[in-house]
């Protein structure tokens, strides 16, 4: 096997990586963990009934401090920050003036600040957007001395309980500081229980010098495993999340990305704080017009032979006439059926509609479905 | 009994003027869990080179190529029912075709097992 390319940055996590066996891909300029020997089936269905471990150290985390922050990130994302109560997490967009989405993150407010994570291929950009958009009005920390680790599956509250009492009682999108006992450390963290996978979990904050420590306690836990980036991605498109690059990007809006219920009132038409967000004006139009409206939309697909249909797969209406493209597509190995996401005039987009994906020039039915494609199961008390 | 490599990763084994052909130990390795395996048409008659089938694991798809021209002579109906085969036994319950061989002596361009362990390591 040759090495990475030695550009690559490296995860606190790397030589454990390796010591258990994973096969190292690049990723967002990091040197990552795709799989590791039990392989990405088994990774999956583990995630899905145990307890699976991610490193997901290459995702941006940054502060907002000051009295203006809430406000002030207001105004780069079409979401109510201000009125987010401390202890929650919130799903954000970064837009572009023409309503495009530049990222998309997660922020949780804070007593003393707001905690954003961003996706790791965007996170330079996303820091220098932030700092030059409302560097004035808040500081803008970026946290690159944290680690950042995911426990997800149905069993992740039992293992991190056992070592971090307490986290049994927050419900989907709260969050805190704990200290997790790791043999004889006391290792301090804050996390939230959410993540990418559909499944209850934790995503956890920790100084990249205990990250290593954190891991493997978590790893001692009897129902917790590594899992690779092949079935977090897997895991995700059946929870009907989009992966920033493939199913969204700065020529998609959050209307034509089915996003719209991260938009509150508030910052809608007649909202208390309406607009006042980059691209209001074409989003709120968007909103308004309704489903119509729209050139295109993001829909989920079910083929109907047992056939995957991958990414940039052409989709057509019945008579043979292009009507978009697959953006993200895998046989899901848990609903066990060819799944997919992709972009159709909102003609194609209602559900039950049947059209083919052109897969090695033959083409595959498809019909649209809702997603997720397999049940969610957070955690809401 | 002849088993012979190609650059593609994929193993004919050569019995008189037909072959059994599937993917390697390392191909399979590489791919991860084979997911779906598109066969070719039993009666088809490829060249070598030719795109024969496909394998797929959950992270990525790879054409299987011709390794030799010829005639398709059977398929691996339980591969394409199972394609786990693939990963579980590449060498054995998991071969792809059959191919009655046009140009035998296509065959000497191919691996040997030792040309093949050094070409897979490298």
């Amino acid at each position: 096997m040759a090495s990475p390319p030695d550009n690559l940055l490296l995860t606190p996590l790397n030589d454990l990586h390796i010591a258990l066996g994973a096969r190292m891909v690049p990723f967002a300029g990091y040197s990552m963990p795709v799989q590791y020997p039990a392989g990405l089936m088994a990774e999956h269905h583990h995630t899905r009934t145990a307890a699976g471990l991610f490193d997901v150290s290459h995702m941006g985390q940054l502060r907002l401090v000051g009295p203006d922050a809430a406000a002030a990130f207001e105004s780069l994302i079409p979401v109510d920050v201000i009125d987010l109560p401390v202890g929650k997490q919130r799903y954000g967009l970064l837009l572009n003036d023409e309503g495009g989405i530049i990222d998309d993150l997660m922020f949780f407010k804070r007593e003393s600040d707001i905690f954003v994570i961003v996706n790791g291929a965007c996170k330079v950009g996303d820091i220098a957007h932030i700092q030059s958009k409302i560097g004035a009005r808040c500081q803008v920390i970026p946290m690159p001395e944290r680690a950042l680790l995911a426990l997800q599956g149905p069993q992740a509250v039992n293992a991190l309980s056992r070592l971090a009492p307490g986290v049994e009682k927050l419900v989907f999108m709260t969050g805190g500081n704990f200290t997790v006992q790791a043999g004889t450390q006391a290792i301090e963290v804050f996390l939230t229980r959410s993540g990418y996978t559909g499944e209850d979990g934790f995503e956890i904050s920790v100084h990249a010098s205990q990250a290593q420590a954190l891991a493997k306690a978590l790893l001692a836990q009897p129902e917790v495993k590594p899992i690779g980036l092949g079935a977090r991605n897997s895991l995700r498109l059946e929870a009907g999340l989009p992966l920033y690059g493939n199913d969204i990007d700065t020529g998609t809006t959050p209307v034509e990305a089915a996003l719209g219920w991260a938009m509150q009132k508030v910052r809608r038409t007649e909202g208390a704080r309406a607009g006042g967000f980059p691209g209001a004006a074409k989003i709120l139009a968007q909103l308004a017009a309704g489903a119509n409206g729209l050139e295109r939309k993001r829909v989920g697909l079910i083929a109907l032979e047992r056939i995957p249909v991958r990414e940039h797969t052409e989709l057509q209406d019945l008579s043979g006439q292009r009507i978009g493209e697959v953006t993200s597509g895998l046989l899901g190995p848990t609903i066990d059926k060819p799944v997919a996401m992709g972009y159709v005039p909102p003609a194609f987009a209602a559900l039950g509609t049947r059209i083919n994906a052109i897969v090695r020039g033959k083409p595959v039915p498809m019909e649209v479905v809702a997603m997720p494609f397999v049940p969610t199961r957070y955690y809401r008390g | 009994m002849t088993i012979k490599y190609t650059p593609d990763h994929e193993w004919l084994n050569i019995e008189g003027g037909s072959a059994t052909v599937g993917i390697t130990h390392h191909a399979q390795d590489a791919l991860g869990d084979v997911v779906f395996v598109d066969l070719p048409e039993v009666g088809a008659t490829l060249a070598a080179k030719d795109i024969a089938g496909v394998v797929e694991s959950v992270k990525a798809a790879a054409d299987v190529y011709m390794p030799v021209s010829g005639e398709i002579t059977e398929v691996n109906e339980a591969l394409r029912a199972d394609p786990s085969l693939a990963n579980s036994d590449p060498l054995g319950a998991g071969w792809f075709f059959k191919v009655k061989l046009s140009n035998p002596a296509e065959l000497d361009a191919l691996m040997d097992e030792t040309s093949y362990t050094s070409y897979s390591a490298a």
